[in-house]
């Protein structure tokens, strides 16, 4: 029997929508059971093995066991007020195991010996159920025994260490920087997490990780009675795999392109809700674009999105083959175009990376939920197709000896399953400056941030929209611009990339909610990219009139 | 056992209270027990079973307040939970939208709970999914699907004497089918209360012959268009809107409700007089709780009538602030109410189509996102059959398009509604609508 306790963030208003599919799982804890001393690698071996045993015993062939403690928090402000704050805790074991061929899984959050031994039996027992209507029978990749490894992510700051009234007065100061600035509304939050994970595996592996994230965002509204338009401006910082030392920039982690300023890094909050708040009263009176044909000029605040969009989801294996036709959608990569060695899916400029070992990345892990070292490797080389991202039961169907480590469950309590690893577009190996990029431009938009998007359901033609649209006219940015999306299809866009800055402007994007599965699962995973651009794309406007 | 009975529930909540030493004391307590299977390729990928039980305490001195859950139930666990929602309080800020607890009310018994439902068991479940994945293998096409069912209760109870408790069931059945070559693809995803009227047969097949009846399918230039919506395809266009009918959102100037100069839309006719959308909680296909979060009644409620918008719900807080009743929004999350049930007529979808002279036939849309919350305009794309209709017939299946629409244009452009349906969290008829905006071809299939 599984066991799952939802903690609902109610009444939170506009604020909501920020909230949208955070992982709030658990129990509410006060802030000092954060800091309990983590439950030691020999008391979850022991656990462990008493699962790896029971299954064995009933007849699993393989299992695997992970034994997971999460921990979340949440600090909500709107206007001069505090929301919520919200500590969440989930503590349990997942165990999943292959009997008869097929995959089972079972999860309690009891942890006596007792439970867990029959929790084993039953992930057998289901494992056995399922087998009467599989096709073929699940064929893993070896990975050797790693003994008694761990990684932590290299935080400078444990933010579940800050006591929550410093982020309260920074949260409030940013309201307040907002409201005296003339926006109308602000909603601003932290969220911030730390998965404890314990894997174990019959192949001999025993894995603790100590993984920590953050997210520090803001919506700002300004609202113009007269006309009865309103406009918003969120955050430009990027969800971190990282401590609570994000939250101080200096001036090395600050770039400045052009009309504004942006963060690589590190995130400076109160000097971005200042630019955000004029902004919101730009934007009110800002031009509404002529649709048509443009050169785009994509911040990597926005561009990490597409990568995520485009690049990242239809080079995932399980969506090619078809797991995800009822939920997430399949992919145009087919196997034949990997095959071929030859498709054509950018330009010459486009090199894209997935890697796990990323510093700072939200999808960066010292090893996966089936127990793989992490790797790097190339997905686009020169513009061509040349691999994918495999989990273990798929690694033989492109000939793989072994996984690329891209297994993960966003709980104890879900199966894990192929998730993104970080997909990265590579910067120019020459030097090459944004401000020399934006003066080749004779008729462009220089996009900053992510807005509305929408892709169909293989990966061909998608919309996306931006926070922030700067008109480029002869190599000038000439002013700001409204009602601005741009379509295009995947193969066409990348190969319409014509130009990209070098390393130093290279920066992460990140998403902490990535839906996928069913039941659906969360994930985090990052982008980084340079800023790029793209010749000739097709930009529609989005204003329409009601009533 | 997940699911506790309102005499239970009723006694571990009274003893909990007993504890509490707080200004006000809110207590709740909610359950369910769920399972699922998984299918792709046509076999099973994965299946499982969920249970939870949960007890929250919210306790409050003056305008502090704090919260705490836990999910053990002896004694000492109950006391230590009420404890450390009192501890919190004592250290939260103040929150000025603070409103006092609501006392007793008679609320209406909830008719959302349905015994074979609940009685649902993985062995059932594959059943299910078996006659569906036969369907698929019969006609040598492939099957993706994803069968779930829940049970499950909640009840509140504050130091002021108000209960209430709420039971509820649901299955929810997907199917994807598409044939071998990747050409062809058709979708079904219906809701019900009673397992009893879930045929996982009969529903794959009408997927199967959209995956047939939609290969070959041509490209046809993007433009307005006159649409049939069927209810699956009308509910993704509509299942955001009802969120809109918010007084405080309305009232801030940043809502599609919000007016030019000030105020709100309420009382104006905002859509086509064809247009009449309710809530009823009591509405046994689509049956909810008879009680909001917070503690208050929960009845039919009219949103709009023959176009003229009527109501807009408001919170306590700002209800008090501006001197109107409060009144819960329909459906979902923290309300009660049931979902949004839209008014029709009865012309069936074949009917619909005889009568219209050239059109496109929407299955349903995908990746729907919000491109203007001014307008409320969003974009998506169609997908599992999509079809060109000529002079009161299906001509042929055409490719997807990307829309560009605003529901609330939408809802001004209608041509004739059919006999509603239940899809998701609402009912509603199938919908022609003149002018919808496709902006784009998609290669998808």
């Amino acid at each position: 029997m599984k066991r799952r306790n939802f903690i609902g963030l109610a009444g939170m208003g506009a604020a909501g929508a920020l909230l949208q599919g955070f992982p709030v799982l658990g129990r509410t804890i006060e802030e000092a059971e954060f800091l309990v001393q983590r439950a030691d690698a020999a008391a979850k071996k022991r656990m462990a093995d008493i699962a790896l045993q029971a299954a064995r015993s009933k007849g699993a062939t393989y299992t695997d066991v992970r034994i997971g403690r999460y921990l979340n928090q949440a600090v909500i402000t709107r206007d001069n007020r505090v929301q919520n704050v919200a500590n969440t805790e989930s503590y349990g074991i997942g165990i999943r195991v292959i009997a008869n061929g097929s995959w089972g899984f079972a999860a309690t959050e009891k942890l006596d010996n007792d439970s867990i031994a029959k929790t084993a039996a039953l992930a057998v027992a289901i494992a056995k159920g399922n087998s009467k209507l599989i096709i073929e029978s699940v064929q893993l990749a070896p990975q050797k025994g790693l003994g008694e490894v761990s990684w932590k992510t290299p935080i400078e700051k444990n933010g579940f260490e800050i006591p929550v009234k410093e982020k309260v007065d920074l949260l409030l100061s940013v309201n307040d920087a907002a409201l005296k600035g003339g926006a109308n509304f602000i909603n601003a939050s932290i969220f911030m997490i730390n998965e404890q994970k314990y894997f174990a595996s019959s192949d001999g592996s025993y894995i603790d990780q100590d993984v920590h994230r953050i997210w520090p965002s803001f919506t700002v509204t300004k609202t113009d009675k007269a006309s009865g338009k309103f406009q918003t401006r969120d955050a430009l910082s990027a969800p971190m795999g990282m401590g609570y030392e994000y939250m101080y920039a200096g001036p090395e982690h600050k770039v400045n392109n052009g009309p504004l300023t942006l963060y690589k890094g590190r995130y400076d909050m109160l000097e971005d809700v200042k630019a955000a708040t004029q902004h919101v009263h730009e934007k009110i009176t800002a031009r509404s674009v002529e649709p048509g044909k443009y050169d785009l000029v994509l911040d990597p605040t926005h561009l990490g999105l597409t990568i995520h969009e485009a690049t990242g989801h239809p080079t995932e294996l399980d969506r090619v083959l078809g797991y995800e036709a009822n939920y997430a959608g399949t992919s145009f990569l087919t196997l034949d175009k990997w095959k071929s060695k030859n498709f054509n899916y950018g330009s010459k400029l486009v090199n894209v990376q997935a890697d796990k070992l990323q510093p700072g990345s939200l999808g960066a892990v010292g090893y996966d939920d089936e127990g793989v070292p992490s790797g790097q490797w190339d997905i686009i080389k020169d513009g061509i197709l040349v691999n994918y991202q495999t989990i273990r039961d798929q690694a033989h169907i492109l000939g793989l000896k072994a996984s690329q480590g891209c297994c993960y469950a966003d709980s104890w309590d879900s199966v894990q399953f192929q998730r993104m690893p970080n997909v990265s577009l590579m910067p120019n190996k020459n030097k090459r400056s944004v401000q020399d990029i934006i003066k080749s431009v004779k008729k462009g938009i220089y996009i900053v941030g992510r807005g509305s998007y929408s892709i169909d359901q293989q990966r061909y033609n998608f919309q996306f929209g931006g926070q922030l649209f700067y008109e480029i006219k002869d190599g000038q940015i000439v002013g700001m611009l409204n009602d601005v999306a741009y379509q295009s299809n995947t193969q066409e866009f990348w190969n319409s990339m014509t130009d990209i800055a070098d390393q130093s402007d290279y920066r992460l994007f990140g998403t902490f909610n990535d839906g996928k599965g069913q039941p659906s699962q969360s994930s985090a995973v990052s982008h980084g990219s340079s800023t790029a651009k793209f010749e000739g794309v097709n930009v529609i406007n989005t204003g329409r009139k009601i009533g | 056992m997940a699911i506790l009975s309102k005499d239970d529930t009723q006694a571990i909540l009274k003893k909990v209270l007993s504890f509490a030493k707080a200004d006000e004391t809110e207590v709740s307590l909610g359950g369910s027990q769920s399972g699922n299977i998984r299918t792709a390729r046509n076999a099973v990928s994965t299946a499982g079973e969920v249970s939870n039980l949960s007890l929250g305490v919210s306790s409050s001195f003056g305008k502090r307040t704090g919260n705490a859950s836990i999910n053990e139930f002896d004694d000492a666990s109950l006391e230590k939970v009420v404890r450390r929602a009192e501890e919190l309080a004592r250290l939260a800020p103040e929150n000025p939208e603070y409103m006092p607890l609501l006392g007793p009310s008679n609320f209406a018994e909830s008719i959302g709970y349905n015994e074979k439902t609940a009685a649902m068991t993985p062995d059932t479940r594959a059943e299910m999914v078996a006659k569906s994945l036969k369907v698929a293998k019969d006609n040598k096409l492939e099957a993706a699907g994803f069968l779930q069912n829940s049970a499950g209760f909640r009840a509140v109870m504050n130091s002021k004497g108000l209960f209430a408790y709420n039971k509820s069931t649901d299955v929810a059945f997907s199917v994807t089918v598409r044939n071998q070559e990747g050409t062809g693809s058709g979708y079904v995803d219906h809701s019900y209360n009673d397992v009893g009227k879930l045929d996982t047969l009969a529903l794959t097949k009408i997927a199967a012959n959209k995956a047939t009846s939609s290969v070959g399918a041509k490209a046809i230039e993007p433009g307005r268009y006159t649409v049939i919506l069927e209810p699956l395809a009308a509910s993704d266009m509509l299942g955001g809107i009802i969120r809109g009918f918010d007084l405080r959102t309305a009232d801030e100037g940043r809502s599609f409700m919000s007016k030019k100069g000030g105020g709100t839309r309420l009382g104006e006719q905002l859509f086509d007089e064809k247009v009449n959308i309710w809530s009823d909680p009591l509405n046994p296909e689509l049956p909810g709780s008879t009680w909001s979060g917070d503690g208050m009644p929960v009845g039919k409620t009219t949103w709009v009538e023959n176009g003229v918008v009527k109501n807009l719900a408001v919170s306590r807080y700002w209800a008090q602030k501006k001197g109107v009743q409060p009144l819960s929004g329909p459906g979902g999350g923290r309300f009660g109410g049931g979902g949004m049930i839209m008014a029709g007529g009865t012309a069936s979808i074949e009917e619909m189509i005889k009568n219209t002279e050239k059109g496109i036939l929407v299955t349903r849309f995908w990746y729907i996102r919000m491109v203007d919350q001014q307008t409320l305009v969003q974009t998506g794309l169609t997908r599992d059959g999509t079809f060109f209709i000529e002079n009161g017939q299906i001509k042929f299946p055409i490719k997807n398009f990307r829309f560009n629409e605003s529901p609330i244009i939408m809802l001004n452009n209608v041509e004739e509604l059919g006999k509603p349906v239940r899809s998701g969290s609402s009912i509603l008829p199938p919908m022609k609508i003149r002018d919808f905006t496709f902006t784009s071809l998609s290669d998808a299939i």
